[in-house]
């Protein structure tokens, strides 16, 4: 690991009118680094997602990431284009629902490709070798690749969507509840798979989910956020097994034991 | 007989004064779609609202006007707007591309090499190039205005990954001035290589999505494609026109009987016409005889 940070938020608050999203939350994040932010469902977890992916501007704080020049870079600061080239190139966003992050019109091999058209590539022939080869470091099979997305399980969806995803080879890796709503062999399978790539690759990943055992099998640290504000912040297994806070005690002990 | 109830060429002085701003606009931005408060017309969208009104605000009275539609003089499309603008503006009418000052077109470029002082006015369906991948218009248009074109080559990656090749026979995308990739509505890829470093100005318009474009003359006009499937016009091999013997030139294939019997022309009747009054002639120069005798002729509708 670096001894500079990737990413580092600044005391971010998000309000929707009235009502806070996210309140005053700041962190670092370090290159090769996977870290979770777990709470319940409207503790703002996915404000905070957003608010760091650029997709919805935070009401006050900053978001700062340092470029492939060494650089660290206010993003709301850059102008548009430059965002979402950022975005398409040098991070990724994995969404709970593979069809807000996939086109489910075109087939998987042009999914994988279109970051890669996107950022200028222009030759066939190395634009569906990409495909093939990133098909199958996400376990689908190679003859598949001209088949549609629509023709996919759920969890080949979520697979193609990390594919299409990291092929630009990005250094960042949103993941908005990732193995949400795949049943749990599916999901083992995937995070087994995640978490390979993300040690084959030195990926930092924020990975937002209300699983703890999720967090518990990718992050190596995490955030406990409660009604917008982080209250417990430490590694991963401290917090678990650990728990200062009383609702984070609740949510651990909250786990159903088979 | 021009019908002294309308105003010269049918649309009210402002509002030929608004398209002409949109007009001057889409010319000085290569490419780029304005949008324009198109009207109501007399006639339904799809028959070239969006090329009549074009039309209409440039459209001068010493202005020799071409209407063509799918490269013919004598269709439809063709014949009712042709006498719109006899009724409405009183002009010169001709099928003659080389006489033509104005020529409105649906999906032909003519065969003609066109000059500096003629006008190409296209009517325009879908102006969106994107229309079909991306469904929003907010997300399209900040495509154009960041150039983030990628979508569009997902568009050709799919037709090689489907068929083998770029299937896309029209509409086929073009990047103007190395800036804005547009929609060269429905005209087939055949003409693509035509609008490149045209002499003639070319205006596109689209009525009912209320959108004007334009390519100047001389400017660089690059049909997309990937390097190792470089983009390529139909080509008719051991085809020629029944009626003036062309080759190399874009067909409409006629079925001539029950039987299967078929014969192609020259889908731009005058080329053809030119040609067979040069003394070319194919294999069946008397098919069409007895049903033509209006092409070829200027006349004046005053």
């Amino acid at each position: 690991m670096s001894d500079q940070p990737l990413l580092r938020a600044g005391s971010i608050s998000k309000f929707y009118g009235p009502q806070a999203g996210c309140l005053d939350v700041s962190f670092e994040l370090w290159p090769g680094e996977v870290l979770a932010i777990v709470g319940e469902s409207g503790s703002g977890k996915t404000t905070l997602l957003n608010c760091l992916s650029t997709n919805l501007a935070p009401t006050s704080g900053t978001v700062e990431y340092r470029m492939r020049d060494g650089h660290l870079r206010n993003l709301y600061d850059m102008g548009e284009a430059e965002r979402r080239f950022l975005l398409r190139t040098d991070w990724g966003f994995v969404h709970q629902n593979p069809a807000d992050g996939l086109r489910m019109g075109v087939s998987a091999g042009a999914n994988v490709g279109e970051r890669l058209m996107a950022v200028g590539e222009r030759h066939y022939g190395n634009i569906r070798g990409q495909a093939l080869d990133w098909l199958g470091r996400v376990e689908i099979a190679a003859n598949r690749v001209d088949d549609g997305p629509r023709t996919f399980s759920g969890g080949m969806r979520q697979r193609l969507q990390i594919a299409r995803n990291l092929v630009t080879s990005p250094r960042l890796v949103f993941m908005d509840e990732p193995t949400g709503g795949l049943d749990v062999s599916v999901q083992a399978r995937l995070l087994d798979l995640v978490r390979g790539l993300v040690a084959d690759l030195g990926l930092s990943v924020i990975v937002v989910t209300h699983d703890l055992a999720v967090a518990r099998l990718l992050s190596h640290r995490m955030m406990v956020m409660k009604s917008g504000r982080v209250i417990e912040t430490g590694l991963t297994d401290q917090v678990l097994d650990d728990p200062r806070e009383p609702y984070t005690q609740l949510l651990v002990s909250s786990i159903l034991q088979v | 007989m021009i019908d002294q109830h309308y105003n010269f060429a049918y649309l009210d002085e402002q509002t030929k004064r608004m398209i002409r701003r949109a007009i001057l606009k889409a010319i000085a931005i290569p490419g780029y779609q304005v949008p324009f408060a198109s009207r109501e017309m007399p006639m339904p969208y799809g028959w070239g609202t969006g090329g009549v009104q074009v039309t209409a605000a440039i459209i001068g009275a010493d202005d020799v006007l071409k209407m063509i539609d799918q490269g013919s003089d004598d269709t439809t499309n063709a014949v009712a707007l042709r006498g719109f603008f006899e009724k409405t503006a009183g002009v010169a009418t001709t099928s003659k591309t080389a006489d033509a000052t104005i020529i409105q077109t649906r999906h032909r470029i003519p065969e003609h090499e066109l000059t500096a002082d003629q006008t190409l006015v296209y009517q325009v369906p879908i102006p969106e190039p994107l229309r079909f991948l991306e469904p929003r218009e907010t997300e399209t248009r900040k495509m154009h205005a960041l150039e983030e074109y990628g979508l569009m080559h997902v568009k050709l990656y799919e037709d090689i990954a489907t068929h083998g090749h770029i299937a896309t026979t029209y509409a086929y995308p073009v990047l103007v001035y190395d800036r804005y990739v547009m929609d060269p509505s429905p005209t087939p890829k055949f003409d693509n290589p035509k609008m490149n470093n045209c002499a003639a100005l070319q205006l596109f318009g689209a009525g009912r999505e209320k959108r004007i474009y334009a390519i100047p003359p001389y400017t660089k006009v690059v049909s997309l494609d990937f390097e190792d499937h470089p983009f390529e016009v139909q080509k008719f091999e051991g085809l020629a026109c029944a009626l003036c013997g062309a080759k190399h030139v874009y067909f409409d294939e006629v079925v001539i009987d029950d039987h299967g019997g078929r014969m192609f022309t020259c889908s731009d009747s005058d080329y053809c016409e030119e040609r067979r009054a040069a003394g070319h002639v194919g294999e069946q120069p008397d098919f069409m005889s007895s049903e033509t005798g209006s092409g070829g002729k200027t006349e004046h509708a005053a």
